[in-house]
């Protein structure tokens, strides 16, 4: 057979059947399809956030939202008391986390050997997915008696921020090392050694040279911290205090209440009927939270893109 | 070089002098490094003390009432007889739910975003979007869960107004599902592209090609993703409590059918637990405390097989 005979050959004939393109069309158009299921759940999220949340401001009574206390059942919907629980037990949380997660971080990142390193990590990385309403029972039954009381004399005994708190900060602690490590870790060698080169030791080049070139992912470490601690709900739920309800207050010794907490405590309070003014609030404290952890992530998005061009 | 000559004072001579014979490393090294030691060993003490004293505490329920006992009964307010039954089979049938809608959206969507998709808005868009539903606390899930899902049950089922396992199954799995992409995603990504030229080369179409060429090498990251985020949503309590897990103890009658346990009143073991803790008597503490031996023993053994499978398959190219 030879070529002369056929008409040349033209892209047509090497697009393959009509039924293996049609096969190829409908694959990928399903798999567009999963992925965008992404973007209908968030959909989802903001219009039944916002749909009760409107509903809620529009019908609340403003006196009710600046009562100086948090209680659905009586009609006190004061959002600050919430937002003050919240980065109060946050803001512990932090204190916790930062010190023992970094510190935890350099040494694995810059002092253990790499048989210590590689028996830790997986440890971090186990103990990173213990559930959190584990850790509120711990803290309700030793954690808090045994250890915050004594900080806390004569405040209300175990039901308190400082308790959730440093709970929070517990849980979290592992997840910031984990993401701190592997941003410190990525810092290449030739960095350290240009640093030892100079005559520095070991703790001058761990903090001054290391520290800062990963310093966008230990701040996205940090943020991401943050972030959970806002979000976690059990561990409040368990030790706050604030399951009747909250009153504003700055205090860490005393109970409080958090977003998270408040919305767990008022589904299983009772059988609200949808449409009350106590069931519309549980999404306004929502839309609140989805706001501020959505504000952290594009932050902390924003810093890791950095360490990634970085490199 | 008048700068050089006033550097080379006998201080300075001395220290550099002492930094090159450097025998002594000074007192405050060791200390920083002894500081950073603490953070280790404080953040690992604090939750290997956490396992031992739970643990300790759950010895009596293992003693006096037997594995069985404790695991075949149902919720009772009677702490010598409440068991978490109900618990563990709210919890295997959210897990089933979870798997069924997570793992084939989850891995379609990660190889649309990681084969498919070009460089343009909408990818960036579905791309943001996905990480960002990632860091969207549980808790917010529940609701949309209240929201939509219960919602649209509550026509249908009316044994406990649409507060059923298939509302919580569903919550569940949305909470879980950017993690699957995410991480499916990523272990597509480690897959080199010669591996897909060569597909390409013999004539494979872009589906052949993921099918027979990508999926097969990315499938061990895929799964260690899939079952470490199956860990996760067992422990999950938060958004299962919005959505209606009971909380408290619940009338359901022992002999039950699957059907009334499905669609009826359930709980599972996370919010089981959340409902002991709450107790104030002192024999729900071990009680409780068994309820969290059982859920982490399933948590920590899913993580260990999936860190035994990514350091077993796990391949370097």
């Amino acid at each position: 057979m030879t070529a002369s005979q056929h008409a040349p050959l033209t892209i047509g004939d090497l697009r393959g059947s009509r039924r293996r393109r049609q096969r190829e069309l409908i694959i990928r158009s399903a798999f567009f399809l999963a992925a965008a299921t992404a973007v209908l759940i968030s959909l989802l999220i903001v219009l039944t956030l916002i749909g009760e949340a409107i509903s809620f401001i529009t019908r609340v009574d403003p006196a009710a939202l600046i009562s100086g206390s948090w209680r659905p059942r009586a009609d006190s919907y004061d959002l600050a008391s919430l937002i003050a629980g919240t980065l109060i037990i946050a803001g512990i949380a932090m204190l916790v986390a930062a010190p023992l997660g970094l510190g935890a971080a350099i040494f694995l990142a810059e002092y253990a050997t790499p048989r210590v390193r590689r028996t830790i990590k997986p440890i971090l990385e186990i103990l990173a997915a213990i559930p959190s309403v584990v850790l509120g029972f711990f803290t309700l039954t030793v954690l808090s008696p045994q250890v915050i009381d004594r900080f806390c004399p004569g405040s209300t005994p175990v039901f308190n921020m400082a308790a959730a708190g440093v709970a929070v900060g517990i849980l979290i602690t592992p997840l910031v090392a984990s993401i701190a490590e592997d941003a410190m870790y990525a810092v290449p060698n030739s960095l350290r050694e240009a640093s030892y080169g100079l005559g520095a030791r070991k703790r001058m080049t761990s903090l001054r040279v290391v520290f800062p070139a990963a310093v966008s992912g230990i701040v996205a470490a940090l943020i991401v911290g943050l972030s959970r601690a806002i979000g976690e709900t059990m561990i409040v739920a368990l030790v706050a205090g604030g399951v009747g309800g909250a009153v504003f207050n700055l205090n860490p010794c005393l109970p409080g209440q958090t977003m998270t907490a408040a919305m767990t405590a008022q589904a299983i309070g009772s059988d609200q009927a949808a449409g009350g003014l106590a069931y519309s609030s549980l999404f306004f404290v929502g839309f609140v939270l989805f706001v501020m952890t959505l504000a952290l992530n594009l932050i902390s998005e924003r810093f890791v893109r950095r360490i990634r061009s970085a490199y | 070089m008048a700068d050089a000559a006033r550097l080379r004072t006998p201080a300075t001579t001395a220290a550099v002098q002492r930094a090159l014979e450097g025998h002594t490393r000074p007192w405050s090294e060791y200390i920083f490094q002894g500081l950073l030691f603490m953070a280790l060993l404080i953040s690992l003490g604090f939750l290997l003390w956490l396992l031992g004293d739970i643990f300790i505490r759950s010895l009596p329920v293992w003693t006096d009432r037997g594995v069985g006992s404790f695991v075949g009964s149902n919720l009772s307010s009677d702490p010598l007889k409440a068991g978490i039954a109900q618990g563990l089979f709210g919890s295997i049938v959210l897990m089933g739910i979870v798997v069924v809608l997570v793992l084939p959206i989850g891995i379609a969507a990660a190889i649309y975003l990681e084969e498919y998709a070009t460089d343009n808005a909408v990818t960036r868009l579905l791309n943001t979007t996905v990480r960002n539903l990632a860091g969207v606390p549980a808790v917010v899930y529940g609701l949309l869960g209240l929201a939509v899902f219960v919602a649209i049950m509550k026509p249908v089922d009316g044994l406990n107004n649409g507060r059923n396992l298939l509302a919580g199954g569903l919550t569940l799995a949305i909470v879980v599902l950017p993690i699957v992409i995410i991480t499916a995603a990523e272990a597509l990504r480690s897959v080199p592209k010669p591996i897909r030229e060569a597909g390409f080369g013999v004539g494979a179409t872009k589906w052949e090609v993921v099918r027979s060429h990508v999926l097969p090498y990315a499938a061990p990251g895929i799964f260690t993703g899939v079952i470490l985020t199956i860990a996760r949503a067992f422990g999950e309590t938060a958004p299962l409590l919005l959505v209606g897990a009971a909380a408290a103890g619940f009338g359901q009658a022992a002999n039950a059918t699957v059907f009334e346990r499905v669609f009826g009143p359930y709980t599972a073991l996370p919010t089981t637990i959340f409902s002991w803790a709450r107790q104030p008597q002192e024999e729900f503490k071990a009680l409780t405390a068994a309820a969290i031996v059982v859920l982490l023993a399933v948590v920590l053994i899913i993580n260990a097989i999936a860190i035994i499978l990514r350091n077993r398959y796990e391949r370097r190219w």
